[in-house]
C-alpha cells in the first residue's frame, strides 16, 4: 500500500476520533450527574426499564439536571437491574448500585442527586479506587476476571458509535487498513486464537484457507445463532458492544478479501437485531463500513440475517442452508465452507466472541494476546454461568483458570449453603463433570479430555438437589426436538436414548438399560452426519461415567438420589417438627392434599398430592417440617382423620 | 483420467471423479445405501448406511461422500462397518410400521433387501417400535403418504425437483417428528401430479403411493 494512502487513512480516522473525543470531553465538562442503566435483555427482564422511567420521572419532579443513559450489560446478572451513578460534584467516585428497583431509583434521586448522600447501605462498590467507598475491584467477581471481549460492555452506549470510538474503537480497523492481508492473517495465526463457537478450530487457519481459495465473491458470516440452554453470551455482546463485532468482521473481510458480510442472529433476539442494524447504519454514515472505508479502496457491506430459531442452524453448513433459503439441514464436509460455502463462495463463519477478540489482538499485537491464557488456548473465555451459583452471570476469564476458581471464587459458590454436585459445560453437546474434576483448568484440550467440551460458553452449575439422570434426559429432550431429522442416527437414535432415559426417570428402568444406553450412544457418535448428532450423546455418556451409581439407584432401588424425579419421590410432614395451628402448607397446596390430623398437625394425602413442592417452600424455616424422601415407600403413613365419626362407626359395624 | 483403487483386495480401475460408492456399485460390489442418487451434485449422506473403511482414516466413512483417489484401499465388510450399518438399519426398522403383507412395496422393498443383506430381522430386538401419531396423510389429490413407512431418504424430493424444476415435496417437523409434506400446493390441477409419478416410482419403501381412481 502506498504511504500517502496510509496517511490519508490515518487522517480520516483521526478526524472521526477527534469528533468522538470532543463529544466525550464535552459530556465530562458537564457537571450534572450521569446515570448509567444496564438495559440489555437481561436487565430489561429484571425491570431496568421501570427503573429508567422512575429515574427520569423523579429527576423531572425534583427539577434536577441529570442525564440518564442506557448502556449494555456489565455481566453481573445476579445484581440486575444495575445502575452506575457518576456524580463528580458530590465528591464521590462513580458508584455501582445493584438491584435498583423503581423505588430505590426514586430514593437515590432524592438522597444522592439532591441531598448528596450516596446511601451507603445500598452501595455495591465504587467503580474506581478511592478513600471513601470500597472499590468493586476488591471483589473476586471483578478482580479475577480478565476482560478482552467484554471490556467495554456495560460501560458504553451500544447505540452510540462515538462512545465506542472514544473508548478506542475502530483504531484496530484503521491500523489493519494500513497492513497487508497476509500480515493480518499472520498476526491472527501467531496469536493462536481458536474459534469460540465450541470446536476450537484455529481462526488464522480458517482465514488462510478462505484467503487462499481462488477468487470469488467471498463472504464473512458472524454466527450469532446461539441456542444452548443457559447460554446468552453472544446476545449480550451484540446488545452491549455491537461495534467491536462489526470491527472484527471488517478486519476479517480485509484479511480474506471479502466485500460482503452477514450477521446471522436469531429472530428471538429482537433487541440484538435492532442494535446491530442501528450500529451498521451508524458505521456506514461515518465511512467505517460501506464503500471506500476510511478513504481506502476497501469496501464492505454488512447485512443482518434473522434466523428462525433452530439450534442446528448454529452448525455452519446448516447456517448456510438457512441463509440460502432452505431448511436448515447440515451437509457433509468437506468441502469446508471456507472453500465452498454460501452460494458456493468461500465463506468464513466465525462466532461472535471470535470476531470480537480480533480488534484487541490487532490493536495490541499477537504477543500481548499470548500473555493471556495458556499455551494451546490463548486468550479469554466468556461463560454464562447459571444454575445454583450465588453470582450468576457473564464471566470472562483467562483460559487456564480452574473450574473451582470460576465457580467458588468468582461466582461465589453454591447458593443456599448446599453442596456442589456437578457442572454441565458446553450445553447439549457437552458433558457433566463431578466434583473430582473441579481442579481441571478451563481450556479447549483439558475440557475435552475430561469428557466435556468448551462449547460456546454455557455453564450450568448444579447443587446436591439435582438428579443427573434427569439432567441427561433434559438435554436429550432438547437435542431430539432440535434435531433436523436428516440423518438416521441422530433422528432415531436420540429418540431411543430419550425413551430409555424417560423410562429410568419414571421408575421403569430395566437391567440392561445402561449397557444399551452406552451402545446406542457409541453408535450415534460414530454414525451421525453433523456435529450436533455426533455430540448429542455426550451428556448421557459423561453422566453415566461419573454418576453411574445414580442411574443404578433409579433402576435397581427405584430411588432418585437427587429427589427430583417425581414418580420416585414423595413429600411428607415430620410430625415432630410440625407446629400446631400453622396453616402455611394448607393454604398453598393447589390440590388440597394437605389435611389436619387429630393432633392439629398436618399430613399429606399421597393420592391427591401432585408433588409440586409448594408446601416445602411455604413451611416456615423455624419449623422446616416438610421432608422429601425417595423411594416413596419410605414416607411414614399419616391417616387422614375421618370427618364424620358416625360414618366411620357405621363402616366398622358393617365390617 | 482413470484411477486404480483396491476394494476388498480387488483392483478396480475407475473414473477419477467418482465417489467410492459409485465406483463399487459400478463394479458389482454392493454397499448398502438408501439415499444415494447418481444425478445429485452433492450426496445428502443422510441414510448413514454406506459406510466403508478407508485405509488411513480412523473411523468408517460414508462412501458416497468420499471421492476415489489413486492407491486408495477400501474395505466394505469389516466388523466396524457392519456394526454401524446394522445399527443404522435397526434404527430405521424401529420406526417403521412393519406390515409387509399389506404394503405395496412388499418383495420390492429396499428395507427388506437391506435386512436380508445385513442378516437382521425386520423387527429388531432390544429396540422399541416408535411410530408417529399420524399414520396416513391424505391431503394430496393423487398421492397417499405413509409417514411410518417413510425412511426420509429425500429421493422423492430430488425426483420432484428434477421433473418440475422445483420440489413440491418438502420436509416438515423436527427431530423424530420429521416427515414429508406437500405444503404450499394450492391447486392440484395446476401441478403435474396428475400425470407425473416420479416420486412414487422412486420411493424405495412404498411410503408414497398413487391413489386409485376411486380413492380420489
Amino acid at each position: 500500500m502506498k504511504p500517502e494512502n496510509k496517511d490519508q487513512i490515518y487522517q480520516q480516522f483521526e478526524a472521526i476520533r477527534r469528533q468522538a473525543e470532543e463529544r466525550r470531553d464535552a459530556a465530562r465538562r458537564d457537571p450534572s450527574p450521569t446515570i448509567l442503566i444496564g438495559t440489555a435483555t437481561c436487565g430489561i427482564a429484571s425491570g431496568a426499564l421501570d427503573t429508567k422511567l422512575a429515574f427520569e420521572q423523579a429527576i423531572l419532579e425534583q427539577g434536577l439536571d441529570a442525564r440518564v443513559r442506557t448502556v449494555g450489560c456489565i455481566g453481573h446478572c445476579y445484581a440486575e437491574p444495575v445502575v452506575i451513578i457518576d456524580y463528580p460534584q458530590s465528591g464521590f467516585p462513580p458508584i455501582f448500585y445493584h438491584e435498583v428497583t423503581a423505588g430505590k431509583a426514586r430514593m437515590l434521586v432524592k438522597h444522592f442527586l439532591e441531598g448528596g448522600d450516596p446511601l451507603f447501605e445500598h452501595v455495591y462498590g465504587a467503580m474506581v479506587e478511592n478513600d471513601m467507598i470500597p472499590s468493586v475491584m476488591e471483589f473476586s467477581r471483578f478482580n479475577q476476571e480478565k476482560r478482552v471481549v467484554m471490556e467495554k460492555c456495560g460501560h458504553i452506549d451500544p447505540e452510540d458509535i462515538y462512545d465506542y470510538i472514544a473508548h478506542g474503537g475502530y483504531a484496530a480497523l484503521a491500523k489493519a487498513l494500513t497492513l497487508d492481508p497476509e500480515t493480518i492473517i499472520d498476526e491472527i495465526k501467531t496469536c493462536g486464537l481458536r474459534g469460540r463457537g465450541g470446536a476450537g478450530f484455529p481462526t488464522g487457519r480458517k482465514w488462510e484457507l478462505a484467503a487462499d481459495s481462488p477468487e470469488g465473491d467471498k463472504i464473512i458470516v458472524c454466527n450469532a445463532d446461539e441456542g444452548d440452554p443457559g447460554a446468552y453470551m453472544d446476545r449480550t455482546i451484540l446488545e452491549s458492544n455491537p461495534h467491536q463485532v462489526l470491527e472484527g468482521m471488517a478486519i476479517c473481510a480485509l484479511a480474506v478479501g471479502a466485500h460482503k458480510a452477514i450477521v446471522y442472529v436469531r429472530s428471538e433476539y429482537p433487541l440484538a437485531v435492532k442494535i446491530v442494524s442501528g450500529a451498521i447504519a451508524q458505521a456506514k454514515t461515518l465511512g467505517l463500513l460501506g464503500s471506500g472505508i476510511l478513504n481506502s479502496a476497501f469496501n464492505l457491506e454488512i447485512e443482518v440475517f434473522q434466523g428462525s430459531g433452530a439450534f442446528v442452524c448454529g452448525e455452519e453448513t446448516g447456517l448456510i442452508q438457512s441463509i440460502e433459503g432452505f431448511r436448515g439441514m447440515p451437509r457433509s464436509r468437506p468441502p469446508y465452507p471456507a472453500q465452498e460455502g454460501l452460494y458456493g463462495q468461500p465463506t468464513v463463519i466465525n462466532n461472535v466472541k471470535t470476531l470480537a477478540s480480533v480488534p484487541p489482538i490487532i490493536a495490541n499485537g499477537a504477543a500481548w494476546y499470548r500473555t493471556i491464557g495458556t499455551e494451546n488456548s490463548p486468550g479469554t473465555a466468556v461463560f454464562s454461568v447459571v444454575g445454583d451459583v450465588v453470582h450468576a452471570g457473564l464471566v470472562e476469564i483467562p483460559m487456564g483458570v480452574t473450574l473451582r476458581t470460576l465457580i467458588f471464587d468468582i461466582c461465589g459458590g453454591i447458593a443456599n449453603q448446599k453442596k456442589f454436585k456437578a457442572v454441565q459445560i458446553g450445553g447439549p453437546s457437552g458433558g457433566c463433570l463431578p466434583e473430582t474434576f473441579l481442579d481441571t483448568p478451563i481450556d479447549f484440550d483439558s475440557l475435552t479430555t475430561a469428557g466435556a467440551m468448551m462449547g460456546s460458553g454455557g455453564m450450568v452449575v448444579m447443587d446436591e438437589d439435582s438428579c443427573m439422570v434427569d439432567v441427561a434426559r433434559y438435554f436429550l429432550d432438547f437435542t431430539q426436538k432440535e434435531s433436523c431429522g436428516k440423518c438416521t442416527f441422530c433422528r432415531i437414535g436420540t429418540r431411543h436414548l430419550l425413551d430409555i432415559l424417560q423410562r429410568i426417570t419414571t421408575g421403569e428402568g430395566r437391567t440392561g438399560d445402561l449397557e444399551q444406553l452406552e451402545q446406542l450412544s457409541e453408535d450415534i457418535k460414530d454414525g451421525s452426519l453433523c456435529g450436533l448428532g455426533k455430540t448429542a450423546p455426550n451428556p448421557v455418556l459423561t453422566s453415566l461415567k461419573y454418576f453411574r451409581d445414580e442411574y443404578e439407584a433409579h433402576i435397581n432401588e427405584k430411588r432418585c438420589p437427587g429427589m427430583m424425579c417425581r414418580p420416585l419421590m414423595t413429600y411428607y410432614i415430620d410430625l415432630d417438627k410440625c407446629a400446631r395451628g400453622c396453616d402455611a402448607c394448607v393454604g398453598c397446596c393447589p390440590t388440597e392434599a394437605v389435611f389436619t390430623t387429630s393432633t392439629r398437625k398436618k399430613g399429606i394425602d399421597q393420592d391427591l398430592c401432585v408433588k409440586c413442592g409448594e408446601c416445602m417452600v411455604a413451611c416456615p424455616p423455624q419449623y422446616d417440617a416438610v421432608r422429601k424422601v425417595s423411594p416413596p415407600g419410605l414416607a411414614p403413613v399419616i391417616e387422614r382423620p375421618v370427618k364424620n365419626p358416625d360414618a366411620s362407626k357405621k363402616a366398622s359395624d358393617n365390617s | 483420467m482413470m484411477v486404480t483403487i483396491e476394494v476388498n483386495g480387488r483392483q478396480l480401475t475407475v473414473k477419477q471423479n467418482l465417489s467410492v460408492l459409485q465406483a463399487c456399485l459400478e463394479n458389482d460390489i454392493y454397499i448398502p445405501n438408501l439415499c444415494f442418487m447418481e444425478d445429485m451434485p452433492h450426496p445428502p449422506a443422510s441414510c448413514r448406511l454406506c459406510f466403508v473403511e478407508v485405509a488411513g482414516m480412523q473411523r468408517p466413512v460414508t462412501s458416497c461422500t468420499v471421492k476415489v483417489a489413486p492407491a486408495m484401499v477400501v474395505k466394505t465388510d469389516t466388523p466396524a462397518v457392519r456394526r454401524l450399518q446394522r445399527s443404522g438399519l435397526r434404527f430405521l426398522l424401529s420406526v417403521h410400521h412393519v406390515d409387509c403383507q399389506n404394503c405395496p412395496a412388499n418383495k420390492n422393498c429396499e428395507l427388506q433387501r437391506l435386512a436380508r443383506f445385513l442378516k437382521i430381522g425386520l423387527k429388531p430386538k432390544h429396540l422399541e417400535n416408535h411410530l408417529q401419531d399420524i399414520a396416513i396423510v391424505e391431503n394430496h389429490a393423487y398421492l397417499t403418504y405413509y409417514p411410518n413407512r417413510c425412511v426420509l431418504c429425500a429421493k422423492c424430493i430430488h425426483a420432484c425437483r428434477m421433473s418440475h424444476g422445483h420440489s413440491l415435496i418438502s420436509f416438515v417437523g423436527r427431530g423424530f417428528n420429521t416427515s414429508l409434506s406437500f405444503a404450499g400446493i394450492c391447486d392440484f390441477e395446476q401441478t403435474a401430479c396428475n400425470t407425473c409419478r416420479s416420486c412414487a416410482d422412486i420411493c424405495p419403501v412404498g411410503a408414497l403411493v398413487l391413489k386409485t381412481a376411486c380413492e380420489r
